[in-house]
């Protein structure tokens, strides 16, 4: 990566097509952003994040790659929509974050660890059971991350308030099948490369 | 018949898409063509010089120019025909370069449709006519719609220049936004002083006739002639009695009443004069909220009035003036920020409009000059500027930039530092508009001079919170040069509002006959090289009712609507087109179907002596439009250089072409 006080070369170090891709597979006129930064005045994860999210907007627009998919933002992004709702040219902001980040995994580009730890396994736990089992979750979250203990003392006070159950309440029906069908189905896109 | 063509290359125009040595090469081959020639810049001088001069040396009696769209030169052709002593209408152009080279890039079908389009010229040209105009007489009086400073300037300038001058204003004085400012940029100058004695000189001025609380009810009439009826609202009160003493607005026990010309943010009785400097000083009854007319009850005023003036039983009246001329000159409104839930939507006090601010500002406004929170009176510390609010703002459907917001956000702040030495002016802005004279140097006193932060962000949200001293506003917003989110504790918040088109003014426009834009800014003839006339000939447009606009931009346009005008109404007769409409008294049969039709009322049927009617065309109102001459049933109305037998031929050129074109 370039060092910040280096200059950048907004002509070879353009990637044109993935100003492109961001652009199709979000379906928003990436143009239209004039950096008013209202993106970033009303983001309640600012504070968070390592590149603030009108500067994102700024990376995507001059295909600054690279520096787009590897910030830690996109990860730690809530989709709160907040973006969305002020920009005033109507981009819809969240759903830019939300293909950078598709676009970050497939590039194996993942800096927050944990966030996607618990993504995968929110997602392993409902195409197992059609919806997430909460105390499954947490535990094998609790595993992989390597602090078994770190939300342990949230247990009891959930527990007490009937929040967590022990065993997955799984949807009747043909519920569960039908989710496990939308796994199967993504799967075999990606397969085939769709 | 002897006709000359001449091709126009226009440069590379239509020289790069079109074979225009092969145009004129057919077009020697067509009946009655004598001369064809190709030209460089057929408008030219030199291009106009060899038009005359075939036409003498050849005896033509007729030509045909193939170039450019009639709208940009025909009146040049014409007039060049006419110095060479033909009839101007014994000329025809056909339009080769918005109708075939700009829009198509084959070259050999683009020939071919050159050819075709001088083919039906020359047809058309052959059965042409000669034409003469007629002339009437003018009415030397113009109608100006709107009194802020505009329609103010463009009434002195006309009225200067001899024309008398009716100035329709809807509010009860004259001197719209700018009477409400408090000071002026980039000079800090008063506002109303110097506006003042413009107001006072067009309600002193002979031949200036004010209508307040008027509104343009309806328009008739073409230019030169216009017929405009205009309502006056009632008032309640005998301007004619009145001498605005002010006795009334003492004695009225309706004191509620939200004061309009101090943005509402104080009140005021229900019958009031709306400000010190009003023209004309008179008095005038908010029938909403006065006792006597909503419950009956009460008459003070009608007791205190020493004249005698109030009047209950008043009714609305209309009037009808005749004009030569109108200029719209009815400004513009500011932006309702009640529609942004971001910045309280109106529910929070201490979030006010810019224009509010100006009277808390003004000396002469409810606060006497000092600024204060109106949610407790007490002043503020820190005062937070929001820039566009309304403004390049796509979500709420204002793309465009108003233009003057960046100034007046500048002098406010700076009045702010002024007026309370130990406050601090923060300005959130996206980019600095200053592109006028001492404009940039004013925004950089601002923040040089008077310590004004300005931040370069949007404010996301606006919420309240609690102070030091009361209340406060959380100003949330980004400094995107610092890349970094930031928050303000702010006493007072200023929205730097958006200007959008007058109320009502779609309404006005489609009673004048004029064009407007999607967000009801009147539309100019040409946005570079006509910027004052509109596309209905008599009707200019003057100050912000065009797009956005400042007051030395407004003034501007004002006196050069005036000018327009005087130009105009300087003739003491108009020729009419002669394009217009004639009946052929032996074919029509009376039947009155396009007395019906025509949409100007330019058609009266004329009783003949055995009881029979006749239709008969009003010269001077007809506009040509030809609706009456498809409407005939028994084709006694034509259009003149439009017959029925000028236009088929043409189509008959046409289709004789497309049959030879289409055998391969």
């Amino acid at each position: 990566m370039q060092s910040p006080l280096q200059a950048i070369d907004l002509t070879t170090s353009r990637d044109q097509s993935f100003v492109e891709d961001v652009a199709r597979e979000s379906g928003q006129d990436l143009r239209s952003c004039y950096q008013c930064g209202n993106c970033t005045a009303g983001c309640a994860y600012t504070m968070n994040y390592d590149i603030p999210v009108h500067q994102i907007m700024r990376l995507v627009q001059l295909g600054l790659r690279d520096k787009a998919l590897s910030c830690r933002s996109i990860w730690l992004c809530a989709t709160c929509q907040a973006c969305t709702t002020r920009c005033p040219n109507n981009i819809e902001v969240a759903v830019v974050m939300d293909v950078l980040r598709h676009m970050a995994r497939r590039a194996g580009h993942a800096p927050e660890r944990l966030v996607k730890t618990f993504t995968d396994g929110f997602l392993a736990s409902v195409a197992r059971h059609g919806r997430v089992f909460e105390a499954g979750l947490a535990a094998c979250f609790a595993l992989k991350s390597g602090k078994p203990l770190q939300d342990a003392g949230l247990g009891p006070a959930m527990l007490s308030r009937g929040k967590l159950a022990f065993l997955p309440h799984e949807p009747g029906g043909n519920g569960k099948a039908e989710v496990a069908a939308i796994f199967q189905r993504f799967l075999k896109d990606q397969e085939s490369g769709k | 018949m002897r006709i000359g063509v001449m091709v126009c290359h226009c440069g590379n125009n239509i020289a790069a898409t079109v074979d225009c040595e092969a145009v004129a090469a057919a077009a020697r081959e067509f009946p009655d063509v004598v001369y064809a020639t190709d030209h460089m810049y057929a408008c030219s001088d030199p291009g106009q010089k060899t038009i005359e001069q075939t036409i003498r040396d050849l005896k033509l009696d007729g030509v045909v120019v193939a170039s450019c769209s009639p709208r940009m030169h025909e009146m040049t052709f014409r007039r060049a025909v006419e110095r060479a002593g033909l009839n101007r209408y014994m000329f025809e152009m056909a339009n080769i370069r918005e109708h075939v080279a700009w829009i198509s890039l084959d070259r050999k079908r683009n020939t071919q449709k050159a050819t075709d389009l001088v083919r039906m010229a020359v047809e058309k040209l052959r059965v042409d006519r000669p034409l003469t105009p007629k002339s009437f007489d003018v009415q030397k009086r113009v109608l100006i719609v709107g009194g802020g400073v505009a329609g103010i300037q463009a009434a002195l300038d006309c009225a200067d220049g001899g024309l008398d001058v009716l100035l329709v204003e809807r509010k009860a004085s004259i001197g719209g936004i700018m009477s409400k400012l408090d000071k002026t940029f980039p000079t800090i100058d008063c506002s109303v002083c110097v506006l003042g004695p413009k107001m006072v000189d067009a309600g002193q001025n002979p031949r200036i006739t004010l209508h307040t609380c008027s509104e343009v009810e309806e328009v008739s009439g073409y230019v030169g002639n216009f017929e405009v009826k205009i309502r006056k609202r009632t008032t309640y009160v005998d301007w004619t009695k009145c001498t605005g003493c002010g006795a009334c607005q003492e004695k009225c026990p309706s004191r509620k009443v939200p004061d309009a010309f101090n943005e509402n943010i104080s009140l005021t009785t229900a019958i009031n004069i709306p400000f010190p400097q009003a023209i004309p000083k008179r008095a005038t009854i908010n029938a909403a909220h006065c006792i006597r007319l909503t419950k009956g009850k009460c008459g003070a005023c009608a007791k205190i009035c020493p004249t005698g003036a109030i009047d209950y039983e008043m009714q609305d009246e209309i009037i009808t003036e005749k004009v030569g001329a109108i200029i719209a000159a009815t400004g513009i409104t500011l932006f309702d920020h009640t529609r942004l839930g971001e910045y309280g939507a109106g529910r929070y006090p201490d979030v006010v409009t810019s224009l509010a601010y100006e009277r808390m500002l003004s000396a002469s406004g409810p606060t006497a000059g000092h600024i204060k929170r109106p949610s407790d009176g007490r002043e503020p510390k820190t005062v937070v500027f929001i820039s566009c609010v309304g403004s390049r703002d796509r979500s709420v459907d204002r793309p465009y930039c108003s233009g003057f917001c960046c100034m007046y956000t500048a002098k406010q702040a700076i009045l702010t530092r002024d007026h309370i030495p130990d406050s601090k002016a923060f300005v959130f802005y996206m980019d600095i508009r200053a592109n006028g004279k001492g404009y940039e140097e004013f925004v950089r006193r601002a923040q040089e001079e008077y310590a004004v932060e300005y931040v370069r962000g949007r404010v996301a949200h606006i919420y309240p919170t609690a102070g030091p001293d009361g209340g406060q506003l959380m100003v949330r917003g980004a400094d995107t040069l610092l890349g970094a989110q930031v928050e303000v504790a702010a006493d007072l918040v200023v929205l730097a509002v958006g200007a959008e088109s007058s109320t009502g003014a779609p309404e006005l426009a489609e009673k004048l006959h004029i064009s407007y834009d999607h967000y009801g800014f009147f539309m100019e003839s040409h946005p570079k090289l006509r910027p004052v006339e509109t596309n209905t000939v008599g009707i200019f447009l003057a100050g912000a009712c065009q797009g956005p606009k400042d007051i030395p931009a407004s003034v501007a346009q004002a006196s050069a609507a005036a000018g327009k005008v005087l130009a105009l109404l300087s003739k003491d007769k108009l020729e009419s087109d002669p394009q217009i409409a004639l009946v052929q008294a032996i074919r029509c049969i009376g039947c009155g179907k396009c007395e019906r039709t025509c949409p100007f009322g330019a058609i009266r049927m004329r009783e003949l002596r055995d009881g029979s009617k006749r239709a008969e065309v009003v010269e001077t109102v007809c506009q040509g439009c030809g609706i009456c001459s498809v409407t005939c049933p028994v084709r006694a109305i034509q259009l003149q250089h439009f017959t029925d037998s000028q236009l088929l031929a043409e189509v008959n050129a046409l289709c004789r072409t497309w049959d030879e074109t289409t055998e391969s």
